[in-house]
């Protein structure tokens, strides 16, 4: 590759004496300062959540309102910083509601103090049931304040479309006798 | 109307009008230091400090949210914060003269103040009178003597702190003020050359120089800084160095020098560092307004006797006494503001010159180039004035 000299020219006397230059700068400044801001004014204003923001974890429901979360504790497993501690749970028959499904967390806690909101979770899950949503600002007295429990956990999260309607199959196909 | 206060003892009328000009100049140097924050929060696309609210004022339906936004109450919430918190006293530091600092540094502040006239008025005979504190003949020789002395706070402060940031503070404080002190000596004197014309008795008071801005025809009601323009530059350029301004403000340079002399100071008497800095802005940009910006007249061209006159045709009571007093003290506190808005404004524009530029600029570029400069005022105003 041939090498291109660039010849440094000399600064011209308009240049060295900067006047030039700060009335140039002034005028930008001076644009600047009549200009519309540009800063949001943060706690009464909010920034729009772009589509696929890793915000606090959260546990969501399907559409009939029954928890997704089967307590794999896959969650558990892949999570790095160790930060969700999962108690799994049998489903009573008598629930007619919620038949099929096999088990549910008795408990969920997700410490917020260790989480990295790296998304590991949200994508391991089998269910579809955990997700990183919008929500973007924790904050805490306490550090058990900072600890998420199922309760709180499925409170930020709601209800989510579901696309495959898991269980309502499972019934469809026992009530055709092929349950597996 | 005040002939009761003409009665009084000369001490208490002094007093009374030093203590008036003290409410002035403070608080417009607190609001300075807010308009500094609001200047380049805007400058940097920012709103600024705009939440502190006082509750009885949020109950202005519209004009307390005004003042919000504009963040008056920020001035006295810092002002409150700078008098309460502890005012530390650092064990290594030789305490009398690290007290003696900041006060020594007000002095000279607040005593250019009495030598600055800040309006006029006209008395029956139709004679102009100048409003200030000491009317000095030497007007402009006692603002150089005494604003002069401001470095030997910044000389004690950094002697004092016993520290070597302060240390290299003061030194570069102490240099730059001699360097730039001659420029600027050297470009106001033209205006005084053209001002004791042949025939009139030798001053230097302001209010000559201002008189000299308001005369009538083309010549007359020219302001010095269109006829002087490169003497108003130098001026303004060793201001800007002797105040410790952006893009000079070496002394203060943070990267380098921490906080430089008011390193060790914290509290209130590092708010008198500070307001003392921002009298002398007041005060150096009153003196630009008064020898080059035509002092207390609105426009070029344009006096205050030809305003009042304008003005007597709508306002009836235009040819008071009280009411010219007060608006020429309007117009050049306008003035003198705008100053003020031009330093901030150059502040968040430029950045700092290097400790060996300013060096460079003050002696081989500034000084050499007011000697010429006065040296063609010398000889184009004898030929003129023969």
């Amino acid at each position: 590759m041939a090498v291109i000299t660039v010849e440094r020219k000399p600064l011209t006397f308009l240049e060295r004496t900067y006047l030039p230059q700060i009335v140039g700068g002034l005028a930008t400044t001076f644009k600047h300062l009549i200009a519309p801001k540009k800063t949001l004014e943060y706690p009464e204003q909010r920034p729009a959540i772009p589509p696929g923001y890793r915000g606090v974890p959260t546990l969501v429901r399907d559409p009939n309102g029954r928890e997704k979360c089967v307590s794999c504790q896959l969650c558990e497993f892949v999570c790095p910083p160790k930060a969700i501690r999962i108690t799994p749970g049998e489903i009573s028959a008598d629930q007619t509601d919620r038949a099929h499904v096999e088990k549910a967390p008795q408990a969920f806690d997700i410490d917020m103090l260790r989480c990295i909101y790296c998304g590991l979770c949200q994508e391991v899950c089998p269910e579809e049931a955990i997700f990183l949503q919008n929500q973007y600002s924790m904050s805490g007295y306490t550090r058990a304040e900072m600890v998420n429990h199922k309760d709180k956990l499925y409170e930020l999260g709601g209800t989510l479309p579901d696309q495959h309607y898991k269980w309502d199959q499972k019934k469809t196909a026992e009530d055709h006798g092929n349950a597996h | 109307m005040f002939d009761f206060f003409f009665q009084l003892h000369p001490v208490i009328q002094g007093l009374a009008k030093g203590l008036a000009v003290i409410m002035v100049i403070f608080p417009i140097a607190g609001a300075c230091s807010m308009a500094e924050r609001k200047v380049a929060a805007w400058i940097q696309d920012r709103p600024g400090p705009n939440r502190a609210i006082v509750p009885w004022v949020a109950w202005i339906p519209f004009f307390g949210k005004f003042l919000q936004r504009l963040g008056i109450f920020h001035v006295m919430a810092d002002g409150g914060k700078m008098l309460f918190k502890e005012d530390s006293l650092p064990g290594h530091v030789n305490k009398f003269y690290f007290i003696l600092a900041p006060i020594v540094a007000m002095i000279p502040a607040l005593t250019t103040v009495t030598a600055v006239p800040f309006g006029a008025y006209f008395d029956s005979a139709g004679k102009v009178i100048t409003l200030g504190l000491a009317p000095l003949d030497i007007g402009m020789l006692a603002v150089f003597a005494v604003s002069s002395l401001g470095v030997y706070s910044a000389i004690l402060a950094g002697w004092a702190s016993n520290s070597k940031y302060p240390f290299l503070g003061s030194v570069r404080a102490s240099a730059q003020l001699i360097s730039y002190e001659l420029s600027m000596t050297l470009a106001v004197l033209p205006v005084f050359l053209w001002v004791n014309a042949p025939g009139l008795p030798g001053t230097m008071s302001f209010g000559r120089v201002v008189e000299f801005q308001s005369q009538p025809g083309f010549l007359g009601g020219m302001w010095f800084g269109f006829m002087m323009p490169l003497s108003a530059f130098i001026f303004l350029v060793a201001l800007f160095a002797e105040t410790n301004r952006q893009p000079f403000d070496t002394v203060e340079s943070e990267s380098d020098l921490v906080g430089s002399f008011h390193t060790e100071y914290g509290a209130f008497k590092w708010g008198l560092f500070f307001v003392a800095e921002y009298s002398h802005m007041i005060v150096g940009s009153g003196v630009f307004m008064l020898l080059f910006g035509g002092g207390w007249n609105p426009l070029p061209w344009v006096s205050l006797a030809t305003a009042v006159d304008w003005l007597g045709a709508i306002l009836p009571f235009a040819h008071a006494p009280l009411f010219v007093g007060v608006l020429s003290i309007a117009i050049f506190l306008g003035k003198t503001l705008a100053m003020i808005f031009l330093f901030m404004w150059v502040r968040w524009t430029l950045p700092r010159f290097r400790y060996d530029q300013v060096m460079k600029i003050g002696w081989q570029k500034m000084l050499p180039l007011s000697i010429a400069n006065l040296l063609f005022y010398a000889i184009a105003i004898a030929v003129i004035q023969k």
